[in-house]
């Protein structure tokens, strides 16, 4: 018997090491839960890319907000995706994260746009109070202007099917009077 | 020789600069202050480059980070005051230093539980051999007296192999 545990304890040991392991393979191991969950946006007051100006009370929710720039290859992966969800009717705002003006503009409109409104954030000062780093990230954001979830990397139909929409729904309907 | 000995310290001059070239510098009013910045950077972990913090990354969020945390050392804020502010922000994760509460205690708990396990299962251990040695294995094995025989046998063999 005990003969057998010898052989059988590190055995079983190096199993549960091995299947736990193997279970985090492709996983997004940087993937952090926002910081933010449940408060309200940072006050801020920045450039909108068409000129205006932008505010923390004209995001109210149910939107995504997507943190991109034209410097971040993983932002052009995830560029179709988020076209084709905005024709569905979500409700996107583009941060522009620590870009150049013209950069962002000239993407926009080669790639086509699939945002409502794009926050311009140069200096990465929203960015920092959002807990962004690095680019893609997507916030979604409820009707209240509070954060409820964080996606770090693309959104992918999978993630979005998983985390996002069961979070837009019921606010949607939150909203509705 | 000279020459050799001058390439030498122009090369490390060399590696000298290009190393600070990938640092900010940041000015200070005190020593108090320089070093307070040291030891938060140093206690600062990286969002991005998860085993680093954000003095050893050069990560462009670990520099504004950086930037960030400079700016709230020389506005005055404390040590504490600079870490929540960024907890605020990043969450638990950005410390070295975790709080203890409910998610960390395993994190901190963890080793201590570890070492009370390993503890129980030596005392289990040494109960168990004493028990065992109680009984038979520390009765005296009698030492038998050498064949004096055999003895000479095997010493008339060596001075042999010395012969040959």
């Amino acid at each position: 018997m005990k003969r057998v545990l010898v052989f059988a304890l590190p055995l079983l040991a190096f199993l549960a090491l091995a299947v736990l392991f193997l279970s985090r393979i492709g996983e997004n191991s940087d993937a952090l839960p926002t910081a933010l969950a449940g408060k309200p946006l940072p006050a801020f007051s920045l450039p909108s890319l068409d000129g205006g100006t932008v505010t923390q009370a004209d995001l109210k929710g149910p939107l995504l907000l997507n943190v991109w720039g034209t410097w971040c290859p993983s932002c052009y992966d995830e560029h179709p995706y988020l076209l084709e969800l905005a024709r569905q009717g979500v409700v996107i705002v583009g941060l522009n994260y620590k870009d150049e003006v013209p950069a962002a503009r000239d993407f926009l409109v080669r790639l086509g746009s699939p945002y409502r409104q794009v926050i311009v954030d140069a200096e990465g000062t929203l960015g920092l109070d959002l807990g962004v780093y690095g680019a893609p990230e997507t916030f979604v954001i409820d009707a209240q202007g509070r954060v409820l979830h964080r996606v770090t990397g693309v959104v992918t139909p999978e993630n979005f099917a998983a985390e996002i929409a069961p979070l837009l729904k019921p606010a949607a309907e939150g909203s509705a009077p | 020789m000279m020459h050799r000995l001058v390439a030498t310290l122009v090369l490390l001059f060399a590696a000298v600069c290009a190393r600070a070239e990938n640092f900010d510098v940041y000015p200070f009013e005190s020593q108090d202050e320089e070093a307070r910045f040291e030891r938060l950077t140093h206690e600062l972990r990286c969002p991005k480059c998860q085993n680093q913090s954000i003095a050893d990354s050069n990560a462009p969020i670990a520099q504004d980070l950086r930037k960030r945390t400079y700016e709230l050392v020389r506005e005055g804020r404390s040590d504490d005051e600079v870490v929540s502010y960024l907890k605020e922000r990043y969450g638990e994760f950005i410390t070295y230093k975790p709080a203890f509460n409910a998610v960390t205690s395993l994190l901190w708990g963890g080793p201590f539980l570890l070492l009370a396990v390993v503890v129980v299962v030596l005392l289990l251990r040494r109960r168990r051999l004493a028990a065992a040695s109680g009984t038979d294995v520390v009765a005296p094995v009698p030492v038998q007296a050498p064949d004096p025989r055999q003895v000479r046998d095997i010493l008339a063999r060596y001075d042999e192999e010395d012969r040959r």
